[in-house]
């Protein structure tokens, strides 16, 4: 019991700390990789290449005045970046990130509520991916609140769109995820990984986005979403609302808006990847030692790819018109999740 | 410790409906609303019923409740005048309620032999209770759960056409 309360707190504490870390260079390799897109440096006066420069920004945020403007609805506008951030941060708890790791005799998963089996094959929650979709949906009312306590024109027109947009966008991303769940069978994320090992004809993986491609994009595009990011970042359309939902919002409550963001971020690439992209699953080589170590890398570089995209996508494309943007989730991607159940279920059932 | 969690959960839960109904700005008791959501869902979990559980928060907290707080703040609705009550809720809402309570725990102690305990944690098990209400939804009650579809359907049709009626 001991060593298992010991394991599950030095479990939450790395990936937190890898987390918030994985945050704060995410804001690095945006800032690097839009530059160069657009033909400027990016970062490059703090460290070398400018690493150094994330630490700095959160130096300022913390040592910059926290101001509560007069009129704000006050319980709720501090109330709104906590609920945000904690969100975010509660779906990793359930992401599985690799099999079994053995330390000083102490076998655990790599998971934070993972349940080591004597067998050897590890279990976890097996209602994993409805718990990470509950506190994403619960996450809305961070933003929700922020714009309406601020008591101010911008922020409640960012987040009335927030609300609006994430609302009708979880129906599409849910309804996305169902053919891979047809075909999976579970809703847990250890066992939906799992049934992704192995290969067609020994060189296709069996990774879920060959049989789901439609479901993947539909998924990838209403994540997009989710995540408020461009070509959807219509709540914090800085040409219209100046920042949006965290207009009122200074120091470090910003930055916890901020963080909250990329921490879903990283969240929405870890879903990603455990559902349509065989989670850890990759070529295996080498002495015991690289071979325990490369199921994680290969998670990391999966992850890597979908951070990428989301920078590469808001160097290239613009941002939506609102009638556009939800037109676009009800009449384009709503009909094509459904349609996409209605034949994944169809082809299982004609199969089985 | 399964009866301390149920304790402290259902406090909460009959505390947030409390503060449900003694706030009087919308938006609180809106959120109370979003409170007792949650302290429901997870004593849900408490009784062994995960798929519930997590359906009641995406489903209600993550759902239901953001399209109402949605709706406060599009309507930037303000705080409600206090009135002093109606005496016919009075007398008959206290002895209702007083009635229903007495029935319910005269129930439960009747049919006490009949529950099976549970245990926190069952659900990481792999054969899960998702698959046995997935089976009794789709074979056992599938007319009755067709059946509510479609009038949820015709209900929000009905809404619509009233909506958008025009001149």
């Amino acid at each position: 019991m001991t060593a298992f309360i010991i394991a599950a707190v030095v479990k939450i504490l790395v990936v937190v700390f890898l987390m918030l870390t994985g945050v704060a260079y995410m804001t690095w390799l945006e800032r690097k990789v839009v530059g160069h897109i657009q033909n400027r440096w990016g970062p490059t006066r703090v460290g070398p290449f400018g690493l150094l420069q994330p630490l700095a920004d959160g130096i300022k945020f913390i040592l910059k005045e926290d101001m509560i403007p007069d009129a704000v609805h006050k319980g709720l506008y501090i109330l709104a970046p906590a609920l945000a951030l904690t969100m975010s941060l509660i779906s990793i708890a359930v992401i599985p990130f690799g099999e079994n790791i053995t330390v000083n005799g102490t076998t655990t998963p790599l998971q934070i509520t993972g349940v080591a089996q004597p067998g050897g094959h590890p279990t976890d929650i097996n209602i994993g991916l409805l718990i990470i979709l509950g506190v994403t949906s619960i996450g809305v009312y961070g933003v929700a609140l922020a714009g309406w306590s601020s008591n101010s024109k911008y922020a409640l027109l960012g987040s009335l769109r927030a609300s609006a947009q994430m609302i009708s966008y979880e129906l599409a991303l849910g309804l996305s995820l169902v053919g891979v769940l047809i075909l999976a069978g579970s809703f847990s994320l250890r066992h939906i990984v799992d049934t992704q090992a192995g290969s067609w004809f020994w060189f296709i993986p069996r990774w879920y986005i060959f049989p789901q491609l439609i479901g993947f994009f539909i998924y990838l595009m209403a994540a997009f979403a989710e995540t408020n990011r461009i070509p959807f970042d219509l709540p914090e359309a800085e040409t219209e609302l100046v920042a949006g939902y965290h207009t009122e919002y200074s120091s470090m409550k910003f930055a916890m808006f901020f963080m909250a963001e990329y921490v879903n971020m990283i969240t929405v690439g870890c879903l990603a990847t455990l559902l349509f992209f065989g989670g850890w699953h990759g070529p295996l080589f080498g002495p015991p030692l690289l071979q325990s170590l490369l199921p994680v890398f290969w998670f990391s570089v999966k992850i890597f790819f979908f951070m990428f995209l989301y920078i590469w996508i808001r160097g290239t494309l613009p941002r939506f018109r609102y009638d556009q943007l939800m037109a676009f989730g009800w009449k384009v991607l709503l009909p094509l999740a459904i349609a996409n159940i209605v034949v994944t279920s169809l082809i299982v059932a004609l199969k089985a | 410790m399964h009866q301390v969690l149920f304790i402290i959960f259902g406090l909460i839960c009959v505390g947030g409906a409390v503060n449900l109904l003694v706030q009087r700005h919308p938006i609180n008791s809106a959120l109370s609303l979003v409170v007792v959501m949650g302290a429901l869902s997870l004593i849900y979990l408490l009784l062994g019923a995960e798929f519930v559980a997590a359906v009641q928060i995406i489903v209600y907290a993550g759902a239901v409740m953001v399209l109402f707080v949605f709706v406060i703040m599009l309507l930037n609705a303000g705080a409600e005048e206090r009135t002093r009550g109606s005496h016919v809720a009075l007398w008959v809402g206290g002895p209702g309620v007083a009635i229903l309570a007495g029935m319910i725990v005269y129930l439960m102690f009747r049919n006490d032999q009949h529950f099976n305990p549970v245990r926190i944690g069952n659900f990481v098990q792999q054969p899960d209770n998702t698959h046995s209400v997935a089976n009794s939804l789709f074979t056992k009650f599938l007319l009755p759960f067709e059946i509510t579809s479609v009038l949820i359907l015709i209900a929000i049709m009905g809404a619509v056409v009233l909506a958008r009626r025009e001149s």
